[in-house]
């Protein structure tokens, strides 16, 4: 693997970048391994990093229907954060929010992170008491968050509208100093990078058709467009799309699928400091190292793997970013597109041994997926290799919905779904 | 926005609709008598298909009145709507030959 410093990069441009290597291998695939991974976006690549690095384990592939970082890892809107109201979901998002402040230096690649403050904003009474509740939750479990008056959020954020007129004016908010944004391509290229480094094989346009299992029910490998993969362990994490995997092994998820549509505008100089969100109109922007404002829309209320959405879904979210932020009234939208998120019913994930034996599942991250990526990935590779869960992963189970021990998330999670 | 044929009022804009999860889930007859793992297969446990779902549609901002649809998952195209109580209907959308 070629290491990026300064030095690599200006001796480099000297040769006129003609002597880099890609960044990982193509490899055909073996026909057995230890791990095989299903799906290789950031979580997934990830795990396969986590098995190399801190378990040792590097006959591991990861298998993509597509191109590595091409379902929701490309498609969402790059928010990193770890406000959320209960004690396990903190954990598991603050360990997260932990990696992602060293990503950069231990996979030496730039993942700009940019913990740039993530503010949402109160504009009903509720609000003020549910974000007031959230930030004590939250410094109770460690976790930075602050309570903003208007003045406060505005002096935070200069273009924000805080004027009594507003439909919904802003009454107040929370603040998560530490929360920001990264790249998102770059975290999956990043982990694919240091996998493919440990011997990791990425299989991509490799699309799974089945799941082996053998008489007595555990996993015996997978079939693929390209043959059979024999391996004792398979791993899913297939985001929108993990439903349809798990049937192929005949298990039935608590899972929805929905399109959650995101839109950048045109490119515009250094405007936007922070990342604002706001529950109650819907209002979820931020603004790019590029210069375009990432603006996420909400769901539609539909099942569906259109990878489109409604039209009126990304018009609600704009009329609200005019209404809050007046400036960007006239900024053009460039592209808009939709990616397939996993609901489950209490909006916590799924990261999990499975009923069936050596098949394991990391799914239902819903709206707010990304953020988790690095976290995710450690917990989850920590599972496979001890098959057992970590402390943090423990109460993510598929069996709480049995047990009726849910992780109620639906009001920390930002969009309404 | 999706048009959806309402079997009481005719085809409307979505946004006069409100979703209602899979269709034919049908509660329990004796909900006492199954054990946790069935009951939360009731409760939780979706379809949640790629190719054709039946589904449960309101039609909220008009007759008010829950009907029944078939629609492809992939490309959105609702196959049939029918009133709720008849079965699914057996059809194969243009998308999925």
């Amino acid at each position: 693997m070629q290491n990026f410093s300064a030095l690599s990069l200006l001796r480099r441009a000297f040769g006129g970048h003609e002597s880099w290597q890609p960044q990982w291998r193509t490899p055909e695939p073996k026909p057995e391994y230890d791990v095989v991974i299903i799906g290789a976006g950031g979580h997934g690549l990830g795990t396969a990093y986590y098995l190399a690095k801190e378990h040792g384990i590097t006959n591991v592939a990861v298998i993509e229907r597509g191109w590595l970082g091409g379902g929701n890892t490309g498609r969402n809107t790059t928010i990193i954060r770890s406000n959320y109201l209960f004690s396990e979901s903190a954990a598991l998002y603050d360990h997260s929010v932990k990696l992602w402040e060293t990503l950069s230096q231990e996979l030496n690649y730039n993942v700009m992170y940019s913990p740039r403050g993530v503010m949402m904003l109160a504009h009903t009474i509720h609000d003020i008491q549910v974000f007031k509740r959230h930030v004590h939750a939250n410094r109770a479990n460690g976790v930075d968050n602050e309570w903003l008056t208007p003045e406060q959020a505005k002096d935070f954020c200069p273009p924000l509208n805080i004027s009594a007129k507003l439909r919904y004016p802003v009454l107040g908010a929370s603040l998560q100093r530490r929360g920001g944004t990264a790249r998102h391509d770059a975290v999956a290229w990043g982990f694919a990078r240091a996998a493919d480094a440990m011997g990791v094989d990425i299989i991509q346009n490799c699309p799974v058709t089945a799941i082996r299992r053998s008489a007595t029910g555990e996993v015996e490998g997978v079939e693929t467009e390209r043959g059979t993969i024999r391996a004792k362990k398979i791993a899913v994490v297939a985001a929108g799309h993990t439903s349809v995997v798990m049937n192929m092994a005949g298990v039935r998820m608590p899972l929805e699928s929905f399109p959650l549509q995101a839109l950048v505008s045109e490119p515009v100089k250094p405007a936007f400091p922070c990342v604002v969100m706001s529950n109650t109109v819907h209002a979820y922007i931020s603004q790019s190292d590029k210069g375009e404002l990432v603006i996420g829309a909400g769901t539609d209320a539909y099942v569906s793997y259109s990878q489109r959405g409604g039209l009126h879904v990304a018009q609600h979210t704009l009329d609200a970013i005019c209404e809050l932020f007046p400036m960007f009234r006239r900024m053009r939208m460039l592209r808009n597109w939709g990616g397939i998120v996993d609901t489950t019913p209490d909006r916590s994930p799924i990261i999990a041994k499975t009923p069936v034996p050596g098949l394991y599942v990391n799914c239902g991250w819903g709206t707010g997926g990304f953020k988790a990526t690095p976290g995710s990935a450690n917990i989850f590779a920590h599972t496979i290799a001890r098959d057992e869960p970590h402390r943090i992963n423990a109460p993510f189970t598929i069996e709480r919905f049995r047990d009726g021990v849910m992780i109620d998330e639906a009001a920390a999670a930002a969009v309404a779904h | 926005m999706l048009l959806i044929a309402c079997p009481y009022c005719g085809e409307r804009p979505e946004i006069e609709f409100a979703y209602g999860g899979e269709a034919h889930i049908a509660r329990p007859a004796d909900p006492s008598a199954m054990s946790d793992e069935e009951w939360a297969a009731f409760l939780y446990a979706r379809t949640n298909p790629k190719g054709t779902h039946a589904e449960r549609w309101r039609h909220t901002n008009g007759c008010g009145r829950f009907f029944n649809a078939v629609r492809d998952t992939v490309t959105d195209f609702f196959v049939a709507t029918y009133k709720t109580g008849e079965p699914r209907p057996d059809l194969t959308p243009r998308s999925v030959v």
